[in-house]
């Protein structure tokens, strides 16, 4: 298998700015093809602008993102968009389009990317709601909906073009546990049986630990570590360790940066 | 608290220049692309109708509203000072001169961005932050195309007909002061406006100035929630910006506008 074929999306020597603050300097990422890759890491760390970059919804300051072969800084803008119909993105809010219902928000991409007669449609549309569980709730408004729901409907739209490469951003955020549970099914489920690759950009850990068969650790603007989620719980590496056991205090420090205590206290006396 | 030094204060006083300039620069490009280039997803024609009702359409009570209490107001006013020099026949055509020319066009902008221009912003701004943009740029569909040019391409064209609607109610809401409560002799009303408006001097004039209104007040809305920050406080902060910067658009291209038509040089 040549190396194109083995890995999906690749980030190489990739670094990114926002304002002065760098968000990311030199790194490498290999996304395996058909496989669940974690992305984890401290808030704040990047996580969702390395999903962004990799959606080339974000250009990097340097270096190369390769999607399916393609070097996506490189490409037009209407090339970007044709790039995209390969690639679903299931986004923390779910981010359902308010004006539709449910039946509407997974036909979209259907409708604007096929030419499929309306009884396909709704047939394909059905489908992917089946694989949600949801399918009764076709004709309900985004707003009617809980937040675990939004986001399995989020899923089934993003499924609708059958990508072969989906993301999930923060996907165990704020649901229930009956909720997590089912969603952590449905992306091993869907990584399984269709062969997508899966990239989940999350903090939780038991969660991404229990589906991911690869993980990397960012921080600090770098990759502090990678491996199978059972050699990062092993790490040797401090930084590694003290996300992976959850450590208050350590080479990621409790205090944000500041000046002594004492004079603190006592400067303005 | 953190103290800012003169020194520091000049340069931000540099920073708002390069930033005022940059997001000039960002607001032409945004302009262009959603207007020119490859089409989008949908049926447009779909698109721009739906966007037409709600932009267009649904400003259509307080543009009439406003209208027939603007047009009434002129006449009251413009009778009490003209019958003091005995020519309050001249009531009509003061009326359709200063709507066609002036008001209409003016006022139905400045009501355009409180009314439209605001919740266009505050919409595409909200769609910004729940990452319904970001979700069609995802799914491969241009949200420039997809949501920005219906809305600009329905701004364009309701704010003129809009202003036409105004005035039109406005001179018949004055012609109703006028002929029926104060008394004015109807035939001297009509034929003085008839006489005295020209189509190309003031219709026409008039039409043209809710042209560029309404290009400016659209494209300011649409900027402002397609760039805002995505919070809560982000997007109250751009309808506030577009309904501050579009009426002061409007006064000021109303001035330079009339300079150029009117000004005689």
């Amino acid at each position: 298998m040549s190396a194109e074929q083995q890995y999906a999306v690749e980030l190489k020597n990739l670094s990114f700015q926002r304002g002065d603050r760098e968000i990311f300097k030199n790194i490498d990422i290999c996304i395996p093809r058909g496989k669940v890759t974690g992305i984890m890491g401290p808030s704040g760390c990047g996580k969702t602008t390395l999903l962004r970059l990799i959606g080339a919804q974000l250009r990097p300051s340097k270096g190369e993102v390769w999607v399916n072969g393609l070097n996506l800084p490189s490409l037009s803008r209407s090339e970007l968009f044709d790039m995209r119909k390969q690639m679903g993105v299931l986004f923390q809010s779910g981010a359902l389009f308010t004006d539709l219902d449910v039946f509407e928000n997974v036909a979209f991409p259907l409708r604007v990317h096929t030419q499929l007669p309306d009884e396909m449609i709704r047939d394909i549309v059905l489908m992917k709601l089946q694989a949600v569980g949801l399918r009764g709730a076709l004709e309900l408004m985004p707003d009617e909906l809980s937040g675990g729901m939004k986001r399995r409907v989020a899923l089934a739209r993003a499924i609708a073009l059958d990508p072969q490469i989906l993301m999930y951003d923060e996907p165990f955020v704020g649901q229930d546990p009956i909720a997590m549970g089912v969603l952590v099914r449905l992306i091993r489920l869907l990584s399984d049986a269709l062969g997508i690759t899966s990239i989940v950009v999350s903090h939780d850990l038991a969660e991404t630990a229990s589906i991911a068969d690869y993980i990397y650790l960012v921080g600090d603007t770098k990759v502090l570590g990678q491996g199978t989620p059972d050699e990062l719980m092993n790490s040797d590496d401090p930084r590694v360790r003290q996300f992976m056991q959850g450590i208050p205090d350590g080479p990621v420090p409790f205090h944000y940066p500041a000046a002594g205590y004492r004079d603190d206290l006592l400067g303005g006396r | 608290m953190r103290k800012t030094s003169t020194l520091e204060r000049i340069r931000l006083f540099g920073r708002a220049g390069i930033d005022a300039v940059a997001t000039l620069g960002r607001a032409t490009v945004f302009l262009v692309r959603a207007l020119f280039g490859r089409s989008g997803a949908g049926n447009p024609l779909q698109l721009l109708i739906k966007q037409l009702y709600s932009i267009g359409v649904m400003s259509l009570a307080i543009i009439v509203v406003s209208g027939v209490f603007i047009g009434m107001v002129l006449s009251l006013q413009g009778f009490n000072i003209l019958s003091d020099y005995g020519s309050e026949q001249a009531v009509g055509q003061m009326v359709a001169l200063t709507l066609l020319r002036e008001l209409g066009p003016v006022v139905t902008a400045l009501l355009f961005a409180g009314r439209a221009g605001s919740a266009l912003t505050a919409e595409i701004g909200n769609m910004k932050s729940t990452e319904q943009l970001s979700s069609l740029e995802m799914i491969g569909v241009d949200p420039l195309k997809y949501i920005v040019a219906p809305r600009l391409w329905a701004g364009f064209i309701s704010m003129p007909l809009l202003a036409v609607i105004f005035s039109v109610v406005g001179i018949w809401g004055g012609a109703m002061v006028a002929i029926d409560w104060l008394g004015v002799y109807e035939g001297s009303f009509w034929a003085n406006m008839q006489n005295s408006v020209s189509f190309r001097e003031d219709v026409l004039n008039g039409v043209i100035k809710s042209i560029v209104f309404g290009f400016v007040v659209t494209w300011i809305a649409v900027f402002q929630g397609y760039d805002c920050e995505p919070t809560s406080e982000g997007i109250s902060r751009a309808t506030t910006k577009t309904v501050v910067y579009a009426s002061l658009a409007v006064l000021g291209l109303d001035f330079i506008l009339t300079a150029l038509m009117f000004g005689d040089f």
